[in-house]
């Protein structure tokens, strides 16, 4: 896991975000190639090649579906580039629902606060999921992190709901 | 005068000696030059005490004036007088004639290149732009006393696009100076008020402009700017605010269609009549034209009153910033207000009611981008080895490629830190396809044609397949300039394809070298000359450079690694006496450069490891 290597991290899908960002930005102090304007070409090279490195690590490890990801990927199982759907009906059915329910806000009485229980649904549910995610990605067995890829796939519709809820919420409050 | 430097007694000047470094604000309507001596960062002033260069370039049969005589004669000779170029930087003739109705001059395409006829002949916005750099300077040098200035960070709009940055390098170098960086004008103004009151927390930069307008949200920790959003208009500013008083002038003078001067008159009028608002409640304006003479009052209210949607847009565009930035405005510690156009008090009043704060406008709002620029040059160039003021920058507008449909897949969305390199997967369309058309595009709309289109560039020989069966491996690389590269690789047969992206609008290497060429009236063997004395410098620099490292990190080679490069520095000393030409002493830089590699590397991974030990011992 060199992402978390580089940051001098334990290896934790629960990571601390505070400790991540104060060794990005030691790391940045130290490569970033504005430390290197007067050095030889050589370095300068280098260095943004370094220093882009490191602003790719702390975008996955930021995130929490990407960190995922990532660990999932470098525990074998690659799902970042895959089209495949998810396989479970009952939780497609409650996607189908959510967003006849997201499409209909626009139209509600008080659509500032049907906005607001939207949210609150749908951040329940990720709570939910981040919980079951933390409990399988740290196993080894193969159908856990199986199971635990399957959680990452839901929490990726969740995650898009959620920048749907603020493109209506963006319609709905601009101007 | 030159100014000689005294060592402190006891300390030698050398190593550290002072180098000559400058920020430069290349602004829409002014431009100013400034730089730090004894400590202290100053905007440079001109022979008349002036500090403030109007970005105006004034082409006649004798020759070029830029500047304050320039703008005087921008009423008598609208069509040779080039006012606000900075707005044409990067674009197409199309874009420009789309954008602006009213512009008294005649534009011209050729090659692709855009160009304004003056009586000069053809000139282009990235020539127009270098005359405003020169003359920045020159005024600079003289104040160095004719000393060299070895570097310069030149500001631009944080919401600049590729075209746009790359067009203002392109001037730089045009103006025969070494960019040390392009900084964004919001991070700089940040960088002049953060060091300044040593607070840390999160900043919201204001930034309007003659000609444009830019909010970026930073974080200061730790010695660290960090750009955590940015938004804006490219094309909103002071201008559009006297281009509604003229309308309205217009309006009240009955007037449809105005000729060149008529208009350019207009123009001025309406901006002394805006800035006479920011200090008196009613203004009289008296407009003498083409045997008219009519006087046209302005109140305050009516002026707010016109004012007041374009005043909206920039708060749309702060909401939007700030919601980016993942804050809200609470969070919010300072807002600094930049640019002359935040003198207006409606604009204070309106941002400061949006932040819910007093806005900060205790350095000059048009000099505080200068300053700025001129803090980092002086710690690129090393004049600061201890400094610990780090700038993180972002992308400013998301980089993509055309899919089919005419669709854009965003390859790195917008307000991701740069440096950054990231890479994408594509397919071919059709079965037995060899060759692949990229067309590399910025912008955050879904449809190509709502994108600006930086480049085009294909990759060939790809062996024929069934479709979908190729893996064509884009990766995209920004520097810290925010200057984009793109390359293209099949994965299974490692065919390559790689540009740096010139925008199609933009010069190519090759013209910016002719236009330098013929900028200079020097015969060819002063050319050479000129070149071997930059090489020389150059090889200096990375003789110093290496020395420095190797002071500081032996312990990272062997012995017989030490004696090689060591061996290998002596050469390119004796080279840079011994060389005739640039090329040959070029070679020789090239080469060490080459046999330092290793030792470049070792010592980047050995800080990255210092960094973070560093770190847990401050913990301790």
């Amino acid at each position: 896991m060199k992402y978390f290597e580089l940051f001098s991290l334990p290896i934790n899908y629960n990571i601390d975000l505070a400790l991540l960002n104060q060794a990005y930005l030691q790391l940045q102090k130290a490569v970033h190639p504005d430390k290197f304007a007067h050095k030889t070409s050589r370095e300068q090279l280098l260095a943004v090649q370094k220093s882009a490195e490191i602003n790719d690590a702390l975008h996955v490890l930021k995130h929490p579906l990407k960190r995922a990801e990532y660990m999932l990927a470098e525990r074998g199982i690659d799902i970042r580039a895959e089209q495949q759907t998810l396989q479970d009906p009952m939780f497609l059915m409650q996607q189908m629902e959510l967003r006849e329910e997201l499409e209909d806000i626009s139209l509600a009485n008080d659509p500032e606060e049907a906005v607001e229980a939207f949210d609150k649904e749908i951040k329940t549910l990720e709570k939910d999921f981040h919980q079951q995610l933390t409990a399988l990605i740290e196993q080894t067995e193969l159908i856990q992190l199986e199971r635990a890829a399957d959680i990452v796939r839901k929490l990726k519709f969740i995650y898009k709901l959620r920048d749907e809820l603020e493109r209506v919420e963006d319609a709905l409050f601009d101007d | 005068m030159a100014l000689l430097q005294i060592a402190e007694p006891g300390q030698s000047a050398a190593p550290h000696q002072h180098k000559l470094a400058i920020g430069i604000d290349l602004g829409t309507t002014n431009s100013l030059v400034a730089t730090v001596l004894s400590g202290e960062a100053k905007t440079l002033a001109d022979q008349n005490n002036q500090v403030m260069l109007p970005s105006v370039v004034h082409y006649t049969q004798n020759g070029i004036e830029v500047g304050a005589n320039a703008f005087k004669n921008a009423a008598l000779d609208a069509e040779n007088t080039l006012v606000s170029v900075k707005r044409f930087l990067g674009k197409s003739k199309a874009d420009i004639e789309s954008e602006y109705a009213q512009l008294p001059y005649k534009l011209s395409e050729k090659n692709g290149i855009f160009n304004i006829e003056t009586c000069q002949g053809p000139i282009n916005p990235i020539q127009a732009s270098s005359e405003i750099l020169k003359t920045l300077k020159n005024r600079a040098q003289d104040s160095f006393g004719g000393d060299d200035i070895t570097g310069a960070v030149i500001t631009v709009p944080a919401h600049f696009d590729d075209a746009q940055r790359q067009g203002t390098k392109d001037a730089a170098e045009l103006a025969g100076l070494n960019v040390l960086r392009l900084l964004n004008e919001p991070t700089a103004a940040a960088v002049a008020y953060g060091l300044d009151s040593g607070q840390e927390g999160i900043i919201a930069v204001y930034d309007l402009g003659g000609g444009t307008f830019d909010i970026s949200i930073l974080r200061l920790s730790q010695g660290v700017f960090e750009v955590l959003a940015t938004g804006g208009d490219a094309s909103l500013g002071g201008d559009d605010f006297d281009a509604l008083l003229v309308e309205y002038f217009k309006q009240q003078t009955t007037q449809n269609e105005l000729d060149a001067p008529s208009l350019r008159l207009f123009m001025s009028k309406a901006k002394a009549c805006k800035e006479a608002l920011s200090l008196y409640k009613k203004v009289k304006v008296v407009l003498e034209f083409a045997d008219q003479n009519h006087t046209v009052e302005v109140t305050k209210e009516l002026f707010n009153e016109l004012a007041a949607p374009l005043v909206k847009k920039t708060l749309r565009a702060c909401r939007r910033a700030v919601k980016d930035a993942g804050i809200t405005n609470e969070e919010v510690l300072e807002v600094v207000m930049v640019g002359g156009s935040t003198r207006m008090p409606i604009v204070r009043e309106q941002v400061g009611h949006f932040f819910e704060k007093l806005p900060l406008t205790s350095i000059d709002p048009d000099q505080v981008v200068a300053i700025g620029a001129a803090i980092q040059a002086d710690i690129l160039v090393g004049n600061k080895p201890d400094s610990d003021m780090l700038l993180l920058d972002v992308l400013p507008l998301s980089l993509g490629l055309e899919t089919m449909g005419g669709l854009v897949e965003k390859i790195i969305p917008r307000n991701t830190t740069i440096p950054v390199a990231r890479a994408q997967e594509f397919t071919t369309f059709k079965d037995g396809q060899t060759a692949m058309s990229l067309s590399v595009l910025q912008g955050e709309r879904e449809l190509v044609d709502d994108c600006r289109a930086l480049a085009k560039f294909s990759l060939k020989g790809i062996p024929p397949m069934a479709a979908g069966a190729a893996h064509i491996l884009v990766t995209f690389k920004v520097d810290a300039d925010g200057l984009l590269s793109v390359s293209a690789m099949e994965k299974s047969t490692g065919v390559q394809a790689e540009i740096q992206v010139k925008p199609s609008f933009g010069l190519s290497d090759d013209q910016v070298a002719q236009m330098l060429k013929d900028s200079m009236s020097f015969a060819k063997e002063d050319m050479q000359a000129r070149m071997l004395k930059e090489q020389q410098v150059e090889a200096l620099r990375v003789i110093e450079a290496i020395n420095a490292s190797l002071t500081e990190a032996k312990n990272l080679l062997n012995e017989t690694e030490l004696a090689i490069l060591e061996a290998e520095i002596d050469k390119l000393i004796q080279l840079r006496e011994t060389a005739t030409t640039p090329e040959k002493l070029k070679a020789g830089i090239t080469e060490l450069d080459n046999a330092s590699s290793d030792f470049a590397a070792r010592r980047m991974d050995d800080s990255i490891k210092k960094a973070l030990t560093g770190q847990s011992v401050d913990q301790v």
